[in-house]
Formats: C-alpha cells, structure tokens, sequence
C-alpha cells in the first residue's frame, strides 16, 4: 500500500481554470482497502472535506476500530491511534479529558459500536464527552467475511446466519442512534444514509455538524452512516446501494434522533 | 519531611501523584478503591484528570489514550479487574506506549475473596496480555517501599516507552505503617515526546498503532521489543538481602511474604541457624543474577509465597538445578505466620544437613 501525502495545492490546476472539486487536504492519495462498491470511501472522504472547510486537520486526532475501519489511519493525514475492538470511545475519552483542545474522532463500525463497543459508546454519551463518532452500519461485519451483526436485519442471510436472522434466536436488530439519542449526554444524534448524491449531501451537512457540536463543547456527537457491503450482501454495487434504500431504512429510518437547543442554536 | 502514618493504597496514590501524574482512570474493586477514591479527591482539587470508568476495560482503554498524548497515566485495579485489563495491556505493549498500573492483588481464582495474596505472580510477569511481552513488575514489601516504587514505576515506563506494574499484595494496600512520602514534582503539562498523538500542528502526523500486516514487519517490530527487553533485564534487577553472608540456606520471598519470611529467618538465626532471606523488588526482571551468585554458595533453597508456588518457577530457572528447591505457600488469602515458616526453615534445615554433610553446619542448631 504506497502511501503519498497530499499536498495542499491540486498538482492538477490549469491557469485560468477555478478548482470546484478537489482531493481534500486531509485525505491522503493512497488506494483504500475497501471493496469496490464500498460506501466508506464516501464516509471517510466527507469526514476528511468537514475537517478541511473547518479547518480542524491539524488539531485533529482520529481513533481508528476493529473491522472494515481499522485501517482508517492510512487515509486521513492527521494524528491517529488505533483502538482494540469496540474501545474507541474510552480511547478517545483518554484523549480528549488530556487534549481539550483537539478534536478526538472515533470512525467505527456496526459490530465494533454496537455489539462489543456498546458499554464504552452508551458510557461516553452519558459522560457527554465531548467527541465525535462516526458510525458506518452495514447490517453486517466485514472485515471478518460477513457474519451477522448486531444491526443485520431480521431474515438477512450471513455467514454465522446461514438460514437467515431467526429473531426468536438472536433478537432485533438493534437501533444506536435511538439507544444513545435517550442520554442527557447526547447533544447531537443522527441517522444519514449514503445511498445516492442528496442523501450523501445530507451525510455532509450532518458530519459538520456533529463536528461543529465538539468545537463547541456541547456534548457527545454521532452520526451513523447507512452503508453499503456488496461484498458480503452478495450484491452488485448497484443493488447494495438500492438494498439500502428498500431493506436498511425502513427499520433504520433517517432522521435527527437527538439535537440538543444548544447545537440547534448553532 | 517527616513520617506520617500511611495506609497503602492512600500512599501510592498520593505518590503517584507527587510524582507527577496527570490522569487517573480506575474502576472500584476491593482491596485496592481507597486508591481510587484518594485519587477523586486531590486529583480534582490539584485540577488534574480524575474519571471512574465503567468497566477495568474501558478503564485500561481510557489510559491507553491518554497515553498517547505523552502523559503520565496510571490505572489501579486488583486481580479479576486486571485480568480484564489484559486487552489494552497487549495493545499497549504492541505500540509501545508507557503506563503503570497497580495491581493490589487478592485472593483467586475466580471472583476468590478480598484478602491478601500474591496469586496473579504468573498474570503480572507472564500473561499480563497476548503476544510476547513481559511488563516491568516491582514488588514492594512496605508502605515506604510502596511509595518510592511508584515514583521509579513512572520513571522506568518513560524510560523504556513500556508498560511498568506494581505488584502490591493486599495487605501492602490495606495496612497502615509510618512512611515518608517525597516532595511534589512539577506535571510536565506541554512537554510531551515526539511520538504523542496531540494534533500534526506543524510537523507530520503521528500513528500510535499495535498493527504490521506483513509477517515480516511483525516479526522485525518483536525483535526490537525483545531487544528493549533484554535491556530491562540487564539493567533493572532487583532485591534486597538479609544476613545473606554464610548462610547455608537461602529464603526466597517477596512483598508481604517476603516480609514474614525477614521475621523467620531472624528467629532462625537467633537460634543458631545459618539462614539469610533474598527479597526480589523487581518480579520482572527477576534477580536471577545476585540469586545465582547466591546459589553458588548455600547449600538450599526455600521459597516462601501465597500462592501455590508461582515465582518458585523463576527460582529454580535460576538455580538451574545447582542446589534443592523447596516451597512453603498459603493460598486463599491466608497469610502465612512467621512461626510457620520458621517451622519449615527448621525441617529444611534438618533434612539438608542430613543429605549434604559439611563441615558448614552448626550441629547445635539441629539438635
């Protein structure tokens, strides 16, 4: 994996021609891991653009997870540190009580929060600890081959539910941004989807946000990201993304689930 | 300064924090919490970093990253909570990242009970978590001793980027003795190493990871970990010694074992005995060095601990069959009465006089 840090003019521009689209600084220029047809391209990429218009990249320090995201390191070029699964919320609560001052981001998935992660998540919205997550839910774990998670959803066919999600067996899927969206800890709580442009302008528009809330002290910030895992779903890239629209939202429906006066009056 | 009358894990604590920490992260478990709750005291009041976790894990995890900012961190649990620490102990040793953590150990295995006992021996110097790596582990045998360790704790995990464990059986935690505690050392607050995660503001990003994905590079990061390693091992041994000189049978005990022994082997000399005590400080490096040198000279060994018999594997891997090795142990939170080692002392005694005649005995002693 060449890494090559990006460099904070485009090599590309022509004289007389204005940039409208460019690499952002915090995103390095290596070739990712993901799969092709993976969404977290498209998270990672809107995280790195809102850390460069709030010009937060060198006071930054990301806490990478276990999974599809654990490799997150390579591709911002700000300060990181890699959590063991599920723990990124009590790393990145170390960090922020030491660094006041910096912005702490923790990029994890469905079964790092949501399953192994859920005490250290639940426990750093109570405290209101002033950092950010960013949640990508795929309904599934990836990095491990596609075993089920603790938001597949009921029916859906993984690795470890060969015959399908037996909710008598395993329960509901489960729903993070409503769970922490109930804690006083919680400022700002979002569900956003990467399905198509207006839904990932959204995504955006919500990550700044949350980031915003952190700059501000206000509180505990998510934003979970619906993404899509072809590989594992056993899906072209195109049917993930309308899987997502027709299977994932419906029981994980978009929305702001928690959005403190404070953050509103931002 | 002057002595004042200190319970042990107030004393830690307020060392830890004349010594300069900046952050505290813990969890209540008996019989270490007066450490924990000393510490939400003053910490707050000194306007450092104090916060209860919510689990040893997320504790452990809480000192990794803070850790990463360059501070001096310490965590404090005592047995089952630090088998729950093991996960970021590991992560921490792959990315050579400094920390200490008191470990006031208890009765096992299991939730056991809350009594005294040395029974995480193997957990602290051999299995504090996955992958090869042994933490730096100091013992100590009183308040004082409790006190000065911590500050070399922090000073020896700088030292090396590594992970330094104090040891302390619950009754070096629960008791109370006369102890001097040192002056207050100034927090380093803005200084911090150039490999802390704290903002690339200038200069180029930092990674703090425990990953190597080729085989190789994995292999290459261990070798320099077991080079650092050997050096701990060259430099850092220690122990102390009691009426060592002539002695035909050596004791080998530490922290408050090793304290009950001192009594015994006192009573042993007094009645004519040649008995001398060794008391490892550091468990990890074990002193294998002044213990083999001891070896050469005394005709048997007796360790004296409680547990089943833990740190007896270290002694005789550093005898190396020269000279019998015998055991005496109380489990469960029985600590053992100095009468009791005495009693063992004297069967030793006899039984090597009988196997090993020379002209080093002091017959009158056997009779």
């Amino acid at each position: 994996m060449a890494e090559r840090t990006a460099q904070t003019e485009s090599e590309d521009r022509v004289p007389g021609m204005e940039a409208v689209y460019e690499h952002p600084r915090t995103l390095n220029k290596v070739v990712t891991h993901y799969c092709p047809g993976c969404t977290h391209g498209i998270g990672q990429r809107l995280v790195a653009e809102a850390l460069d218009e709030l010009g937060l990249r060198e006071r930054t320090i990301l806490v990478a997870s276990v999974g599809c995201s654990v490799f997150v390191y390579n591709y911002f070029d700000v300060d990181a540190v890699q959590a063991a699964h599920g723990r990124a919320p009590a790393m990145a609560t170390g960090i922020k009580r030491l660094e006041p001052d910096r912005i702490v981001l923790t990029y994890q998935g469905d079964g790092d929060m949501a399953s192994i992660g859920l005490a250290e998540v639940v426990h750093a919205a109570v405290r209101g600890e002033k950092i950010t997550t960013i949640f990508i839910n795929n309904a599934i774990y990836g990095m491990t081959g596609g075993q089920m998670a603790p938001t597949s959803l009921p029916k859906q066919q993984t690795t470890s539910s060969p015959f399908g999600r037996d909710v008598r067996l395993t329960g509901n899927p489960l729903r993070m941004s409503e769970l922490l969206a109930g804690l006083d800890g919680s400022a700002y709580i979002v569900r956003r989807s990467l399905h198509d442009a207006r839904n990932v302008l959204k995504a955006k528009k919500a990550v700044l946000t949350a980031l915003k809330v952190q700059m501000h002290g206000l509180g505990f910030s998510m934003v979970e990201l619906l993404s899509s895992c072809p590989t594992n779903w056993g899906l072209s890239p195109e049917e993930s993304l309308k899987w997502i629209e027709n299977e994932m939202i419906p029981y994980f429906p978009l929305g702001d689930y928690k959005v403190a006066d404070e953050v509103a009056a931002l | 300064m002057t002595k004042e009358l200190l319970k042990g894990n107030v004393a830690i604590a307020e060392a830890a924090l004349r010594a300069g920490l900046e952050a505290y992260f813990g969890y209540p478990i008996t019989p270490q919490t007066e450490l924990l709750e000393h510490l939400s005291r003053r910490m707050i009041e000194l306007g450092r970093v104090f916060l209860q976790a919510e689990s040893e894990i997320a504790a452990i995890h809480m000192v990794y990253g803070a850790a990463c900012t360059g501070a001096r961190v310490m965590t404090s649990s005592s047995s089952p909570g630090f088998s729950l620490m093991q996960e970021g102990l590991s992560y921490m040793a792959g990315a050579e990242i400094p920390c200490v953590i008191v470990d006031v150990m208890r009765g096992g295995p299991g939730l056991g009970n809350i009594l005294p006992s040395q029974s995480d021996y193997f957990q602290v110097t051999r299995s504090a978590g996955h992958g090869d790596f042994r933490p730096i582990v100091l013992a100590p045998a009183s308040v004082q001793e409790a006190i000065d360790f911590t500050g070399l704790a922090f000073d020896l995990a700088e030292k090396y980027r590594h992970m330094v464990i104090l040891a302390a059986d619950g009754l070096i935690g629960q008791m109370m003795e006369p102890a001097e505690l040192p002056a207050m050392r100034a927090v380093r607050r803005g200084e911090r190493p150039a490999w802390a995660t704290t903002g690339a503001m200038g200069r180029a990003r930092n990674i703090i990871s425990s990953i190597y994905m080729q085989a190789e590079e994995e292999e290459g990061y261990n070798l320099k970990i077991q080079k650092r390693l050997r050096q701990i091992a060259q430099a850092e041994q220690r122990c102390a010694e009691h009426m060592t000189e002539g002695a035909v049978l050596l004791v080998v005990g530490y922290g408050t074992a090793g304290r009950v022994a001192y009594t015994a082997v006192e009573a042993a000399r007094k009645a004519g005995m040649k008995v001398g005590l060794l008391r490892p400080q550091t468990l990890w490096p074990f002193p294998e060095r002044r213990l083999s040198e001891l070896a050469d000279n005394v005709e048997g060994c007796l360790v004296v601990e409680m547990n089943a018999g833990q740190m007896v594997d270290d002694v005789r891997l550093a005898i190396g069959g020269q000279i019998p090795v015998s055991f005496y142990g109380r489990m469960g939170g029985v600590v053992p009465m100095p009468e009791d080692v005495l009693t063992t002392i004297e069967t030793e005694y006899r039984r090597l006089a009988q196997a090993v005649p020379s002209n080093r005995w002091t017959k009158e002693a056997l009779c």
